[in-house]
């Protein structure tokens, strides 16, 4: 097929500051990762691979690597690979300010909990070396072996004090619900550091997304992926995580949002009638979702008439609390001066887009 | 409209592409099986460089599992969200009602029809790329967009 690589240009495309909350970057190859890990570690790797709960996600969706077809780097490797690419691609093109890195390289969900650290710490490594280093307006997000609380936070502990980690990275689909007590050491961390968590679409632990098994298709994955945050907020309300650790901050990445509304309704009104099961939990359901926790944006819901969603903004009463997020590279990536719908009052636009991340992140 | 001269037969052999720009549009000009077509090069969801998408088929099915897949390569899908359109219309397949992608009717026309020094006075503009990449000769076939 024959393609032309259309130059990228800088360009003034938004009329306000971008800061992006949701990049992948990903290593060109297993090699550039592995260089990053111990002797032994790399041993283990090269002799007893990956052993995860899954295997791993099944690849292409809709697009191979589920990344936009125009963000394989011409000089070869994934999407996301390359720097001087994405910086042209993403940052130069749309000015972004910021970007804070999510790197989906999968080393949290490992069975062998010591291995799955030594994997953090090196994915960890990496993205300051490779990345944060020679770009400075890109920002980390520290990955840990979060299936081992313990390890977690020794790993939380031992990134913090380098400022450019921003927070801490979990996958939505997790091998418990998130506000069980293994997790517990590494809210702990979290707030010893005042990090946020951020939760991510996606996850390896092996759970089907539904509450009945494996679904056929993976337009039923992507749809679904709300059912995979949602019993993630009931958890961690439930549990009285936010009882317990109030200082901890929640930003759920990639989810949707259009749903979390009605969540609010349900488990305020539960609450009322149930509160005896769970006396823990102090206040209504909605006051910690609005006080511990914050939302990216993409995927921007489309109702089919503009005004519904300045409704759903309404609902939610959460505008200081959603980022900007493109989700480069992959294939439902959001455009900085498209996503936002221009029903939006330019002040809203203004916080989205840049500032409500500004006064939250440590950039 | 006016029409732009924007390649030789030769540039966009089947299967291939061209894209141009004219008269400040991004275009993408297509040959399928002979048959040429172009459509603007951004996709009206959300901006993405349409013509660097992949072409399929159109995948239908009238019951669940009895899948028909046919008129291979006429469909372009948008690189960002995968948006289908079909090629020959512009049209969006997803919603026909809101979506279409300006396309541009495309001529092949006979090197001996176009008047070689006096383009402008029969109405003609020359594409960008036409004189400074392929010599024109006589009896070549021009690719012709309207826009």
């Amino acid at each position: 097929m024959a393609m032309t690589i259309v130059e990228a240009k800088a360009s003034q495309k938004t009329k306000f500051a971008v800061i992006d909350c949701d990049i992948h970057n990903a290593p060109a190859s297993a090699e550039e990762l592995r260089q990053y890990l111990s002797p032994r570690w790399r041993r283990y790797d090269e002799t007893y691979g990956a052993r995860a709960q899954y295997p791993g996600a099944a690849y292409p969706r809709l697009h191979p690597s589920a990344a936009r077809d125009d963000s394989w780097p011409p000089g070869g490797g994934r999407p996301g690979s390359d720097l001087p690419f994405l910086q042209a691609q993403l940052l130069d093109e749309w000015q972004i300010e910021y970007g804070v890195l999510n790197p989906l390289v999968g080393g949290s969900g490992r069975n062998n909990p010591e291995y799955a650290a030594a994997l953090c710490q090196a994915i960890n490594r990496w993205q300051i070396e490779s990345w944060v280093e020679p770009e400075p307006r890109l920002r980390a997000s520290i990955v840990p072996p979060s299936e081992a609380g313990e390890l977690a936070a020794q790993e939380i502990d031992r990134c913090a004090p380098d400022p450019r980690f921003v927070q801490i990275l979990l996958i939505a689909r997790t091998q418990e619900l998130l506000g069980r007590r293994k997790y517990w050491p590494m809210y702990e961390a979290a707030v010893r550091h005042d990090l946020p968590i951020g939760i991510h679409f996606g996850g390896q632990a092996g759970w089907p997304i539904t509450g009945a098994g494996w679904p056929s298709f993976y337009i039923e994955d992507h749809v679904g992926m709300p059912q995979s945050f949602q019993p993630q907020i009931i958890s961690m309300i439930f549990e009285g995580l936010f009882e317990r650790f109030p200082g901890l901050k929640i930003v759920l990445i990639e989810g949707g949002f259009a749903w979390l509304a009605p969540l609010m309704w349900r488990m305020d009104r539960s609450w009322e009638l149930m509160r005896d099961e769970v006396p823990h939990v102090k206040r209504p359901p909605s006051e910690y979702v609005r006080q511990n926790f914050w939302i990216t944006t993409q995927p921007v819901e489309e109702p089919a008439q503009p005004s519904q969603f300045v409704e759903l903004l309404d609902q939610l009463d959460m505008n200081d609390r959603f980022f900007f997020a493109t989700d480069y590279p992959h294939w439902d990536f959001d455009a900085p001066d498209q996503a936002l719908p221009s029903a939006l009052p330019a002040e809203l636009q203004r916080a989205i887009l840049a500032e409500n991340a500004r006064n939250f992140y440590r950039f | 409209m006016a029409k732009y001269i924007v390649a030789t037969v030769d540039e966009i052999p089947p299967g291939e592409r061209k894209l141009i720009t004219v008269s400040g549009r991004a275009i993408g000009v297509f040959n399928i099986n002979g048959q040429y077509f172009a459509l603007r090069n951004r996709c009206p969801h959300q901006g993405g460089a349409l013509c660097d998408g992949r072409l399929s088929g159109l995948m239908q099915a009238d019951l669940p599992g009895e899948y028909q897949y046919s008129r291979p390569d006429e469909i372009l899908r948008c690189p960002w969200h995968g948006w289908e359109f079909d090629i020959r219309t512009g049209q969006s397949w997803v919603d026909p009602a809101k979506t279409r992608v300006r396309n541009y009717p495309v001529a092949v026309e006979s090197g001996q029809a176009l008047p070689q020094n006096d383009f402008e006075a029969a109405g003609w503009q020359k594409g960008p790329y036409l004189a400074e990449t392929y010599p024109v000769s006589v009896e070549q076939q021009y690719v012709v967009v309207e826009v």
